[in-house]
C-alpha cells in the first residue's frame, strides 16, 4: 500500500494539482492591539481527485484555513491558487464561476440550513443563482439530488426541522452538489453526528467522490475517520502545518513529535495490543494564538525540544519525497 | 440565536414519517407551533377578541352605526345622557357618540397601519443595512437613529407636524418617523445574530448576492421580533395620534377621531361625563388589545422567555 501511494506521488504531473496554497496567513484583530494568528504561513497542494485530510485540535486553524480557501474570509497574506488562478483576486464572472467550482459542507447540520426555506429551495438555491435550471427541470434536478444523497422526493417540500442530523447533513451535501463542483471543502462534516451516522455520511462522500470525480479537503479532528477517507493527511498545530504526507505513511511513521503524540491517543480495538499501547501525554495547554511561543510553536509542550527550537521557526520542508514536516529534528 | 430551533413536542409525530402519496403543503412548523402556543394564552386571546371587535367596528361602521357621525347633529338633543335612543349619549352638538366611536375605529386603525407601516419599512431597511454591512455605514445610521431617539417621541411628532401642517395624514407621517428608531434597533440586533449563522456562509459560498442573503436568508429569520414590535407599535401609534389630535395637531373637526372627541368634550365633561368617558375607553381598549396580543406573540414566538 505504502509503495503504491508513493509511486503515485512520484508520477503525479504538475498539472494534476487542482489547489495550491502558498504561505497562507489569516490574522484576526482582537480588541485594539491584539492580533490572533489563526492561520500562519500554511502551504500545501491538493491533486485532482484526492482527499486531503486536515487534522488538529479545536482552535488550531483548520476551519479558518478552509474558510479562507473558499473565500468566506479574505486572506491576510499568501495565495490560494485554484486551477492556477488566485482565488482572492477573482472578480465578477470569474468569481461566480469559482462559486460553482468549489463548494463547502458545513459542520453544524442544525445551523447550516435556513429554517425558513423548504428543502427544495435550499437545494435549488445554487441552480437559481447560477441560472442552471428553472421550472419543471429545477424540481427534477432537486429530486435527482435528493436521491443521490439517499433521501427521496417526498422530502422536497419539507422544512429542515423535520429531519435528523444525518438527514440534514445529506441535504447540505445535496446543496453543494447542485452546482456540480469539482472541489468540496468538508468542514468537520461528521463531528456533530452520532457515531452510527458518521460512517453513513463518510461512505456517501466516498461514493460521490468515485462517481463524480470530486476532490475533497476534509477537515476533522477524528483521526481514525480521517485515515479512512483521506489519501494524504496534514496535521495542524496552533495555526501552522507541522506535518503532511500520505495517510498510511503518517500513521505508520510519524516524524513530528506532535503527530506522534496525537496518534498515540488513538485507542486500538484489540485489548492485547491496547494494553501495551504507550500514550505520549503532552504537558500543559495549547498556548494562545494571540501570543504564540517564539521559534517552534510546539516547543513549550514538546518532549524533544532543543534550545534551537526557541530561537528559530522550523522550516516547512520535504524531508522524504512526499513527506513534509516542520521540525528542527529533521532540519 | 436559535429563536426558531425546532421545539420538540411530545405529540409531534410528523418527523420524517415515510410519506405515502404527495405531501400536502403545510405551514412552516415553527409558525404553526407558535400559533398554537398563542391560542393557549388567555391574555393573547383577550387581545385578539378586542381587536376582532375593533376590526368589525372599522369594517362595518356604515352599517352598524345608527346615526351619521358628522351630519346627524341635533342641537335640540345636546349632551344627552346614554339612553335607548343614543346608547352612549350625545355630544355638545347633539351627535350620537356611539356612531362616532364606531367610525373612529376606522380612523384609528388607519392611523395604526399607515404610521407603523412607515416605521416598519424604513426602520427595517435601515436596521438591516446597518447590521449587515457594519462598519462606517452602521456607525452613520445608528448615530442618526440615536439622534432621533434623543427627542421625546411626542415632542418630535409635534415638531414634524408643525413643519408639515396639522392634519391627520401629516400626523400619521410624523408618528411613522418617530417609530423608525425602535424598528431599526430591533432589526439591527436580529440581523447581527442571524448573519453569523452557517446557512448565511453557505449562501455566500454558493454565490448569493448581498441582497439575496439579506432578503431571502437573514430577514425571514428576523420576522418574529419584527412582528412583535409591529403589534406593540400599532397600539402606541394610535395613542400618539389621539394625543396629537387632542392637541389640535392631528384630526380636524368634524372628523370622528377619538382624541379629537376628547378635546371637544373637554368643556362639557363636568356636566356630561360620557362625552369623554366613552372615547377614552375606546382608546384604552384598543391599545390594551394590541399590547396583549403583542405580549402574547412575544411569548409564543420565543418560548425561552416564558417563565
Amino acid at each position: 500500500m505504502q509503495t503504491l501511494t508513493q509511486s503515485k506521488v512520484a508520477q503525479a504531473p504538475q498539472q494534476d494539482i487542482i489547489l495550491e496554497v502558498r504561505n497562507l496567513k489569516k490574522y484576526f484583530r482582537v480588541g485594539r492591539t491584539g492580533v490572533l494568528k489563526a492561520v500562519d504561513n500554511v502551504s500545501f497542494f491538493i491533486r485532482r481527485g484526492e482527499t486531503l485530510g486536515l487534522v488538529g485540535e479545536s482552535g488550531c486553524g483548520k476551519s479558518t484555513t478552509g474558510r479562507t480557501i473558499i473565500r468566506l474570509y479574505d486572506a491576510t497574506d499568501g495565495e490560494v491558487l485554484f486551477k492556477g488562478k488566485n482565488v482572492h483576486k477573482l472578480k465578477g464572472a470569474e468569481l461566480k464561476r469559482f462559486r460553482r467550482e468549489m463548494q463547502m459542507i458545513f459542520q453544524d447540520p442544525y445551523a447550516s440550513l435556513n429554517p425558513r426555506m423548504t428543502v427544495a429551495d435550499i437545494i435549488a438555491e445554487g441552480l437559481d443563482i447560477h441560472g442552471l435550471a428553472s421550472g419543471k427541470e429545477r424540481m427534477e434536478r432537486v429530486y435527482e439530488l435528493l436521491e443521490t444523497v439517499g433521501l427521496n422526493k417526498e422530502h422536497a417540500s419539507r422544512f429542515p426541522h423535520e429531519f435528523s442530523g444525518g438527514q440534514r447533513q445529506r441535504i447540505g451535501i445535496a446543496r453543494a452538489l447542485a452546482v456540480e463542483p469539482d472541489f468540496i471543502i468538508a468542514d468537520e462534516p461528521i463531528s456533530a453526528l452520532d457515531v452510527s451516522i458518521q460512517a453513513q455520511v463518510v461512505n456517501l462522500m466516498k461514493r460521490l467522490q468515485r462517481e463524480k470525480g470530486l476532490t475533497y479537503l476534509f477537515i476533522a479532528h477524528d483521526l481514525s475517520m480521517v485515515k479512512y477517507i483521506s489519501d494524504r493527511v496534514g496535521v495542524m498545530y496552533l495555526g501552522t502545518l507541522v506535518e503532511l504526507t500520505e495517510s498510511e505513511r503518517l500513521y505508520e511513521n510519524p516524524l513530528h513529535p506532535y503527530t506522534e503524540a496525537l496518534l498515540s491517543a488513538i485507542p486500538i480495538p484489540d485489548p492485547r495490543v491496547e494494553r501495551t499501547r504507550e500514550r505520549i501525554i503532552l504537558q500543559g495547554d495549547v498556548p494562545s494564538p494571540i501570543n504564540p511561543p517564539s521559534g517552534c510553536r510546539f516547543r513549550t509542550r514538546c518532549p524533544k525540544a532543543k534550545p534551537v527550537c526557541a530561537e528559530m521557526e522550523p522550516v516547512w520542508k520535504e524531508v522524504e519525497p512526499g513527506h513534509w514536516v516542520a521540525c528542527h529534528l529533521y532540519a | 440565536m436559535s429563536m426558531f430551533a425546532p421545539i420538540p413536542h411530545a405529540h409531534d409525530s410528523r418527523t420524517p414519517a415515510p410519506a405515502s402519496g404527495p405531501t400536502p403543503t403545510r405551514a412552516s412548523g415553527p409558525w404553526r407551533d407558535a400559533a398554537s402556543r398563542l391560542l393557549r394564552s388567555k391574555t393573547a386571546c383577550a387581545g385578539l377578541a378586542i381587536l376582532a371587535l375593533l376590526l368589525t367596528a372599522a369594517l362595518f361602521a356604515d352599517v352598524l352605526a345608527p346615526y351619521d357621525p358628522v351630519h346627524d347633529a341635533d342641537l335640540y338633543n345636546r349632551l344627552q345622557p346614554p339612553s335607548a335612543e343614543h346608547w352612549l349619549g350625545t355630544d355638545a352638538q347633539g351627535r350620537d357618540i356611539f356612531s362616532r366611536i364606531l367610525h373612529g375605529a376606522r380612523i384609528s386603525l388607519e392611523i395604526g397601519l399607515v404610521s407603523v407601516g412607515i416605521s416598519l419599512i424604513l426602520g427595517t431597511l435601515l436596521g438591516a443595512v446597518s447590521g449587515y454591512f457594519g462598519g462606517t455605514v452602521d456607525l452613520v445610521i445608528m448615530r442618526l437613529i440615536d439622534i432621533l431617539l434623543a427627542f421625546p417621541s411626542i415632542l418630535l411628532a409635534i415638531a414634524i407636524v408643525a413643519i408639515l401642517g396639522p392634519d391627520l395624514i401629516n400626523a400619521m407621517i410624523a408618528i411613522g418617523i418617530v417609530g423608525i428608531p425602535q424598528f431599526a434597533r430591533i432589526v439591527r440586533s436580529s440581523v447581527l445574530a442571524v448573519k453569523e449563522m452557517e446557512f448565511v456562509d453557505a449562501a455566500r459560498a454558493i454565490g448569493a448576492s448581498d441582497a439575496r442573503i439579506l432578503f431571502r436568508h437573514i430577514l425571514p429569520n428576523c420576522l418574529a421580533p419584527i412582528l412583535v414590535q409591529t403589534t406593540l407599535s400599532i397600539g402606541t401609534a394610535i395613542l400618539d395620534a389621539a394625543g396629537l389630535s387632542f392637541l389640535g395637531l392631528g384630526a380636524q373637526p368634524p372628523q370622528p377621531e377619538w382624541g379629537l372627541m376628547l378635546k371637544e368634550g373637554q368643556s362639557a365633561f363636568q356636566t356630561a361625563v360620557w362625552v369623554v368617558t366613552f372615547p377614552g375607553l375606546a382608546i384604552l381598549l384598543t391599545v390594551l388589545g394590541f399590547n396583549l396580543l403583542g405580549d402574547g406573540l412575544r411569548d409564543a414566538l420565543d418560548p425561552r422567555l416564558k417563565r
